[in-house]
């Protein structure tokens, strides 16, 4: 539905007992901003929750009825749906150790 | 040549001003904010930023048609709505109606996590989003520094606020963003800075712990605008400003009359009472009377049929029912039909600027011919003499300009001189009465002088005002020798008086009476004497014709001898001419 959804939109792979990550990163337009946090959150994504996570990319340019509906402010933001509570991130997420913090993304849950 | 020079048409045009609606702002803003352009409304807490903003919205989207967008920092849609709904705004309505549009931007810093670079791309989107959607013209953002306690990054803030501002001069609307007030500074972020076309400051100011809500602008780019402190109210009806020092001398002077209520005093006042529109000031120690005074005239505009509104700042409606039924005097038919209108409130309630405000209001609402107020000296406890005296200067002014005819009274301490009105209010004034104690053989009495009364031909006559039964009344004094006597002085004086005046008057009788008895004795005296003459000529006329009987006889009988001698005719004559040439001695001796 939306050309910046990216991200890998595999199946969870049906792990028992690992939680699943709904994620959602809300960009304004492909500013650098929005490219670099799209790219950190890949790569952070990638490194430690491979396969059990989904990514929305929402443009507000496009849709900017849903930034009212999230509460949205600053951008980019991200905001994990998905394991309960929600919650959100804001900025490009260069610092990957905030992110984490933020996700609330265990370091065990690294892949080796 | 001068438009040529400058910019093509629109410029020699005064600025664009989107009116408030918010009573007497738009006055003291000379029509409004300026439209397209963003306003500071900064002041410390509690002093009515969200409410001007609100109310600016509701009014702009009621009266001028103008859609608004209200982006609520601190509270949300739910409680807003229900805060202004105690000020008769229905915000369910008008967002129903897509006049208005709440936004509630919730931010807590430990909800957020700041993992790099941010922008507020996401307060732009929502905003501009929520501006397309209704076609919003004004906007008001309450308040946006509390950014700063949610983000961090405060550098980049200021940034995107300015950013901000000028995004909202683009989109030409008409915003109003409220900032807290700081430290030295007028908010705490300095907003001033970036929004710097109008910035109007409010205030709440508390003296003597009573609190007064200010306004000022301090900064109207492109406009003039007034630039004093006006005081505002909150009340039910929203914020009234009250622009009340704009006020000039170019009332109308009337020429028309209107009774005091009391007869000799419209004598005294050069035959007519006071003119139309003037301002009247009874002053005099206390419990002489004033009240009284001022009622009269009421009462005498009341029959009149004219409108009457009084303002009693010292005792309630009732009681001032009951004190004037005391002198014969029933107001209550005036309360009931409606012309005669009772405003009690104590001077401490509020604060000076308040009770101007409201005293405008009640004036503006109720439209009436004459004012009364009891008393103005009252005001002193809230303010300093100077506040007070451009408290009630403003007052008399509004009054003037609506030819509105007033009565106020003073109450002057006994301490000081009489002739000086508490709050220096004579030169205001342009009819001043004075009620004053005068104290002599044990009692008090009531004197009245008219101290000024400009324009009329007044009575430099001091006058003994006495409260009867039936009204106020004037009664001259006595001006005796023993120099100006009242009350039971001067009635014992004028029976005094009295009593010498009958005296004299039977004096005059009696020596009235004496003269007519005089004339009378003597009259019989006279009528006496003329009897007594008139008995005496008669005896005497019988004597004498006796005597001039006896007289002719002898010379008969001569005549006869003298005829028997034969004597000679001729010497006969003229001896008994002879005889008869003293006939009066010879009856006397012959009598004596």
């Amino acid at each position: 539905m939306n050309p910046l959804t990216t991200g890998p939109q595999e199946s969870p792979p049906g792990e028992a007992g690992e939680e699943f990550w709904e994620l959602r990163l809300y960009v304004a337009g492909k500013t650098p901003k929005s490219l670099t946090a799209i790219a950190n959150l890949r790569k952070i994504c990638e490194d430690r929750l491979a396969g059990r996570y989904t990514v929305e990319v929402i443009d507000l340019l496009e849709n900017p009825q849903l930034a009212a509906g999230e509460k949205i402010l600053a951008l980019p933001t991200l905001v994990r749906k998905l394991p309960e509570p929600v919650r959100k991130l804001i900025g490009d997420l260069s610092n990957a150790e905030r992110v984490l913090v933020g996700l609330d993304i265990m370091p065990g849950t690294a892949k080796e | 040549m001068r438009q040529a020079k400058k910019a093509p048409e629109t410029m020699p045009r005064a600025l664009a001003k989107s009116p408030t609606g918010i009573q007497g702002l738009d006055e003291v803003t000379e029509g409004g904010l300026p439209t397209g352009r963003p306003t500071l409304v900064c002041g410390s807490a509690g002093c009515g930023k969200t409410l001007l903003a609100i109310e600016f919205l509701v009014r702009g989207a009621v009266e001028q048609n103008e859609p608004g967008v209200f982006v609520a920092f601190e509270e949300t849609e739910e409680e807003l709505t229900k805060n202004v709904a105690s000020l008769g705004f229905d915000l369910n309505d008008l967002v129903a109606r897509k006049k208005i549009l709440l936004d509630h931007v919730h931010l807590e810093r430990n909800e957020i996590q700041e993992t790099g670079e941010y922008d507020l791309e996401g307060l732009f989107i929502r905003l501009g989003y929520a501006i397309d959607s209704i076609g919003a013209q004004r906007v008001v953002l309450d308040t946006i520094e509390s950014l700063f306690a949610g983000l961090s990054n405060h550098s980049l803030l200021r940034s995107e606020l300015r950013r901000l501002f000028r995004w909202l001069k683009d989109k030409g609307v008409t915003a109003i963003i409220t900032g807290e007030r700081g430290e030295g500074t007028l908010t705490r972020q300095g907003l001033e800075e970036y929004v710097s076309d109008c910035v109007i400051l409010l205030d709440h100011r508390l003296a003597e712990q009573i609190s007064t809500r200010r306004l000022r602008i301090i900064k109207y780019r492109g406009s003039t605008h007034g630039t004093n402190e006006y005081p505002f109210l909150i009340d039910e009806n929203g914020i009234s400003v009250m622009p009340v020092t704009s006020l000039g001398l170019d009332h109308p002077a009337s020429m028309e009359r209107i009774s005091t209520g009391i007869p000799r005093l419209d004598a005294m006042l050069g035959g007519k009472g006071y003119y139309r529109g003037s301002s009247v000031l009874v002053s005099g120690t206390a419990g002489t009377g004033k009240t009284s005074v001022a009622a009269h005239f009421a009462e005498a505009a009341c029959r009149r049929k004219e409108r009457c509104l009084f303002f009693c700042f010292e005792e309630s409606r009732s009681q001032i029912l009951r004190n004037m039924r005391s002198i014969g005097m029933d107001l209550e038919p005036h309360v009931q039909s409606g012309l005669l209108e009772f405003v009690t409130a104590r001077p401490t309630l509020h604060g000076l600027e308040t009770h101007l405000a409201l005293i405008q209001r009640a004036i503006r609402e109720f439209k009436p011919g004459i004012v009364v107020m009891d008393p103005i000296t009252n005001f002193l406890a809230v303010g300093t003499p100077s506040e007070s005296k451009a408290m009630l200067m403003r007052l008399v002014d509004f009054l003037k300009s609506g030819r509105i005819t007033a009565l106020v009274t003073s109450l002057t301490e006994s301490s000081h001189s009489l002739e000086q009105s508490e709050v220096g209010l004579s030169s205001l004034i342009d009819t001043w009465l004075l009620l004053r104690d005068l104290e002599s053989n044990g009692e008090r009495n009531r004197g009245l002088y008219i101290i000024k009364a400009r324009g009329l031909a007044h009575s430099n006559q001091i006058r003994e005002f006495v409260l009867t039964d039936h009204g106020a009344e004037l009664v001259d004094v006595y001006l005796g020798p023993e120099g100006i006597l009242t009350g039971s002085a001067r009635v014992a004086q004028e029976a005094q008086d009295r009593r010498t005046q009958s005296e004299r008057q039977q004096e005059i009788e009696r020596k009235r009476l004496d003269l007519k008895r005089k004339r009378e004795t003597m009259q019989a005296q006279i009528a006496v004497l003329q009897a007594e003459l008139e008995a005496e000529e008669a005896y005497m006329q019988k004597l004498i014709a006796q005597e001039e009987t006896r007289e002719t006889g002898l010379l008969q009988d001569r005549a006869e001898m003298a005829r028997s001698r034969k004597a000679d005719p001729a010497r006969a004559t003229g001896a008994a001419a002879k005889k008869t040439a003293a006939p009066g001695r010879k009856p006397t001796t012959g009598k004596v």
